[in-house]
């Protein structure tokens, strides 16, 4: 390794060094203020040395990981978007009594197993970044252990990601069976050396690590999980499991099959029509039933994933791309709507059933305007982000005319307005909700603040994203 | 950049009558009326200082224009362009926006800053629709109209507003996806002719595309279209957003919502496809005869008077979709003049259907009964715009039905025929409406107030406009003139 390896790799180094400052800060002395600014600070420096590392790519650092621009644009993506948890997690657990500070122990090592996992290049390093990833969210899925729910959620989690690991690891064993070796390039030179493309191994190969992907992107048939985590972790969790771990593994999964050409072999890339259509379909049905706003948004975001799908499968750098900017629409929108569910919390529970906000607006205009907004961007409204997302999607869809999904697109987002309405029509009722408001706290307030600005910013002046991402997301 | 201002001046509007109604409801109220009325000001100053420009064969189509690149990455530009028909609709949208702002200074309330933000950016939306010529500027302004339409209907509505409000959201928001399929394949249809990617409206005119790819791509318009018009079979949120929005909320859908639908055919459905819409032609004559046939007949049946109005609506709409698909430049006239008509008069109804209301706090017909002897004055308003939308000569809506059906007669003499009936259906229900609500013995024994000065300016102001349309419709024939030249041009219309 020479410094230019450590350079490029500068990102992981300080989030590692942030978890163990941390580590070594508790034992010295407990201060939840300390440790969470130990993590912000940590997370800030990581961001900042996107500079340094991207004057320095693309580099093979060891046979692991591969940084490059494209690796770049997702670890800012899931640094900024641990950033916000933290600030999130802070305020939420400020409210509540108990030891707080492993909780940001955790939330760094997760989120240097998703940094890790944008980086990949070779199965050994996708598995360790998985494991990275999830171990961490089984304890903190359970960290307010005194409500029987998160428990329950935590151990759901970890039995199927166990499960999903086993699968992967099945894969990953009959790739090696087949190729002898564990590194992504390999499978795109032997696709481009064989006539007929897949084997009968590697086909197969593929199809079970793919169960371990879409048990961590959670689209359909692999989402079984998805709501009751969402409803039973902590809020601040439920952003985080939204957001920044399926970032890490589409974006692995963007280099394992776009990037080796393996999703476009045709059994392949007929799996992935069908995990869309069923995601966006299952996904928006099933929300219409949901009296939960956290369930609401575990069936939203599994429709979501189905139309981040929709652009993986048109592929090339137009496909990328829309994936990338709907990615950031998603984490802004995610973030901010399970920001407010958690900074409305109250001591017991989250503020998570949809006659929770009855009348919110008349109560507190701005966090509903704020709710508001979060909703319509969800629902594709013009003016925030979530409407440029979804037409750049359709956008990338009709440009290589797939109009079986794209058609479902439509009608299932039409369908899928319906419930965004109804918690939109329940803030605005006249009657309001009985019971006490907990204030805002000030940091969720702020990120909320930075979160709707961002919103309607890449709604109505999406040009200089474009560019960045225009620039970086490709191979 | 007036056309710009005319936005700006809507959505800031909008913000102010927001912060001002923190010190008083009446603040709000005069901030609205203030921007709308300096909209209506420049839109007629406009108007009066192009009128000697609507020559039929100026080489430049548009009366002005702004364009600015603005998410170039994607071929998007802010682009905004008006001509004849642009400016009708948005001196239409400004009057009738007057009107609603005055309509509502006793109705509403509460959380009177709110709505008249929702008011104003729903003005704007719609001001966006008439003037922008970059189709994803389009959409954009085609979706954001929705929200504040659907805020207004769903806090300020009656009875089962939020019902309503989603029925609402919903056909429009489907259909208008649809429309943004159909744009977006429009866009690479024409990149894969001429390796040019662009939304800008005069770039894809004239894309040629094969006719029943062009017949699919149309019909994704076309239903976005037909579902605001709203033709027969995609009108059932109407009488529902109709009946329980707030009397401003329907004035506007009616007067000009609606009518996005009819510029929207107009301005893109028949210039982008001129042979694809030629061959669906039959189909959209024969919807639009059964919209007239049937909103006569259902509004004839109503005893609810919003409802009834809703339901006219349904069938004056079926005049404009035949005078645009007849083919022939009287028509499409007449078409246009019914929209404006149609805006005018529908819009007055709804006016004093809403004052009636909150004199008696009721719609029904059966509830009603010898009004004019206590409330003359509304009830003498109330005739003229009944007699007004049945097509009594002199007035606006006869004009543009005949020419719509002298049109029609030319190309299509069946669809002409069973359009007369549609009239004849008119007579009906507007004379038992005048009839059942207003004459015979008072037997409830109403004893209410009659019109008040804001009302009666309101009222009085349509029916100069009724009349000054039905007696002299020359200056809006000229101003669309050079419009429809152009549409004759490119759709090979028969000039007479």
């Amino acid at each position: 390794m020479t410094a230019t390896d450590f350079s490029a790799i500068l990102p992981m180094i300080l989030i590692a060094a942030a978890s163990v400052a941390v580590m070594l800060a508790v034992a010295v002395r407990r201060h939840h203020a300390v440790s969470a600014a130990i993590t912000l600070l940590g997370l800030a420096l990581a961001f900042a040395a996107l500079w340094p590392a991207s004057a320095v790519v693309p580099r093979q650092v060891t046979a692991l990981l591969l940084v490059d621009r494209f690796a770049l644009f997702f670890t800012g993506l899931v640094i900024a978007g641990t950033l916000a948890v933290a600030v999130l997690t802070w305020s939420y657990l400020s409210r509540r009594q108990g030891d707080h500070d492993e909780m940001y122990i955790l939330l760094l090592v997760s989120a240097l197993g998703a940094v890790v996992l944008t980086s990949a290049s070779h199965f050994a390093s996708f598995f360790l970044g998985l494991e990275l990833l999830s171990v961490p969210l089984y304890v903190m899925i359970a960290y307010l252990h005194a409500r029987k729910q998160s428990v329950e959620a935590a151990l759901k989690y970890m039995i199927l990601a166990g499960a999903a690991s086993a699968f992967l690891l099945f894969g990953m064993a009959l790739v090696y069976a087949e190729m002898g070796t564990l590194a992504f390039a390999h499978i795109a030179g032997r696709l481009a050396g064989s006539a007929q493309g897949g084997s009968l191994v590697l086909l197969p190969a593929l199809a079970l690590i793919l169960v371990g992907i879409g048990f961590k992107l959670a689209v359909v048939p692999f989402h079984m999980w998805t709501p009751d985590v969402y409803e039973g972790a902590p809020a601040p969790v439920t952003a985080f499991i939204a957001t920044v771990s399926k970032c890490a593994v589409f974006a692995l999964m963007l280099r394992l099959f776009e990037g080796t050409g393996a999703g476009e072999l045709p059994q392949v890339s007929a799996l992935f029509d069908i995990l869309a259509i069923a995601s966006m379909v299952a996904g928006n049905v099933l929300a219409l039933l949901q009296r939960n706003v956290k369930r609401l948004l575990a069936y939203s975001s599994i429709a979501h994933l189905g139309y981040i799908l929709v652009a993986f499968q048109v592929g090339g750098d137009f496909g990328m791309n829309a994936v990338a900017f709907y990615f950031v629409a998603y984490f802004v929108t995610l973030l901010g709507a399970f920001g407010i569910v958690g900074a409305l919390a109250g001591p017991g529970r989250d503020a998570d059933q949809i006659d929770d906000y009855r009348g919110l607006f008349w109560r507190r205009p701005l966090i509903a305007g704020v709710f508001t907004a979060m909703l319509l961007s969800l629902a594709g409204i013009p003016l925030t982000a979530g409407f440029l997302a979804k037409f750049y999607v359709v956008a990338a869809g009709a440009s290589t005319a797939l109009w079986l999904l794209i058609l479902t697109l439509v009608v299932t987002s039409g369908v899928g307005v319906y419930y965004y309405l109804r918690v939109i029509v329940a803030l605005y009722a006249t009657e309001t909700a009985a019971g006490p408001m907990p204030a805002v706290p000030t940091g969720a307030g702020v990120v909320l603040g930075v979160l709707t600005a961002a919103l309607l910013f890449l709604g109505v002046y999406p040009g200089p994203l474009l560019d960045v991402i225009r620039a970086t997301v490709r191979f | 950049m007036i056309l710009l201002w005319f936005i700006v001046i809507l959505l800031a509007g909008g913000v102010g009558a927001w912060i001002a109604a923190r010190w008083s409801a009446n603040a709000a109220r005069w901030v609205a009326l203030a921007a709308v009325s300096l909209d209506f000001v420049l839109a007629i100053q406009l108007w009066i200082s192009s009128l000697g420009q609507f020559d039929l064969f100026r080489r430049a189509v548009w009366i002005r224009e702004l364009d600015v690149p603005w998410v170039p990455q994607l071929g998007i530009h802010f682009h905004l362009a008006m001509d004849g028909l642009s400016l009708l609709m948005v001196v239409l949208t400004m009057f009738l926006g007057i009107l609603s702002v005055l309509a509502s200074w006793r109705e509403i309330t509460e959380g009177v800053g709110f709505f008249h933000w929702n008011l104003m950016w729903i003005l704007a939306g719609i001001t966006s629709v008439f003037v922008a010529i970059d189709l994803f500027l389009f959409y954009f302004a085609w979706e954001l109209m929705l929200i504040p339409m659907y805020f207004l209907i769903a806090i300020w509505g009656h009875g089962n507003r939020t019902y309503a409000a989603l029925k609402f959201f919903l056909f429009t928001q489907i259909s208008g996806l649809l429309m943004l399929v159909s744009i977006l394949a429009l866009a690479f249809l024409h990149q894969r002719a001429t390796g040019v990617f662009s939304f800008q409206y005069e770039t894809l005119l004239g894309t040629g595309i094969a006719p029943s790819t062009a017949l699919w791509i149309m019909l994704g318009f076309f239903v976005a279209f037909a579902v605001k018009m709203p033709v027969f079979p995609f009108h059932p949120w109407l009488p529902d957003a109709h009946t329980e929005a707030p009397t401003a909320g329907s004035v506007i859908l009616a007067g000009l919502m609606l009518k996005t639908g009819a510029y929207g055919l107009i301005r893109f459905v028949m210039p982008l496809f001129p042979d694809a819409a030629r061959q669906f032609a039959p189909v959209a004559l024969a919807l639009g005869v059964v919209g007239i046939l049937y909103g006569a007949l259902l509004a004839f049946g109503q005893t609810d008077l919003k409802r009834l109005v809703a339901y006219t609506s349904v069938s004056h709409l079926g005049f404009v979709l035949v005078g645009i698909f007849s083919w022939n430049e009287l028509a499409l006239q007449g078409a246009v003049v019914t929209m404006i008509a149609h805006g005018v008069s529908t819009g007055g109804l709804f006016v004093l259907v809403g004052a009636l209301q909150e004199r008696i706090h009721t719609r029904e017909m059966a509830r009603m009964g010898g009004l004019w002897a206590t409330i003359p004055r509304l009830s003498g308003a109330a005739m003229v715009f009944a007699l007004a939308s049945l097509g009594l000569p002199g007035l606006a809506d006869f004009v543009g039905e005949v020419l719509v059906l002298l049109g029609a007669w030319e190309n299509h003499r069946l669809v002409a025929v069973l359009a007369t009936v549609g009239i004849l259906a008119a007579t009906l229900y507007a004379l038992r409406f005048i009839q059942r609500a207003f004459h015979g013995p008072n037997i409830h024994q109403w004893q209410l107030p009659d019109l008040h000065f804001r009302e009666a300016a309101v009222v009085g102001s349509m029916i100069a406009v009724l009349l000054w349309l039905g007696l002299y419709p020359r200056p809006v024939l000229d101003t669309f003139a050079p419009t429809s030249e152009r549409l004759r041009q490119t759709n090979m219309y028969v000039r007479r």
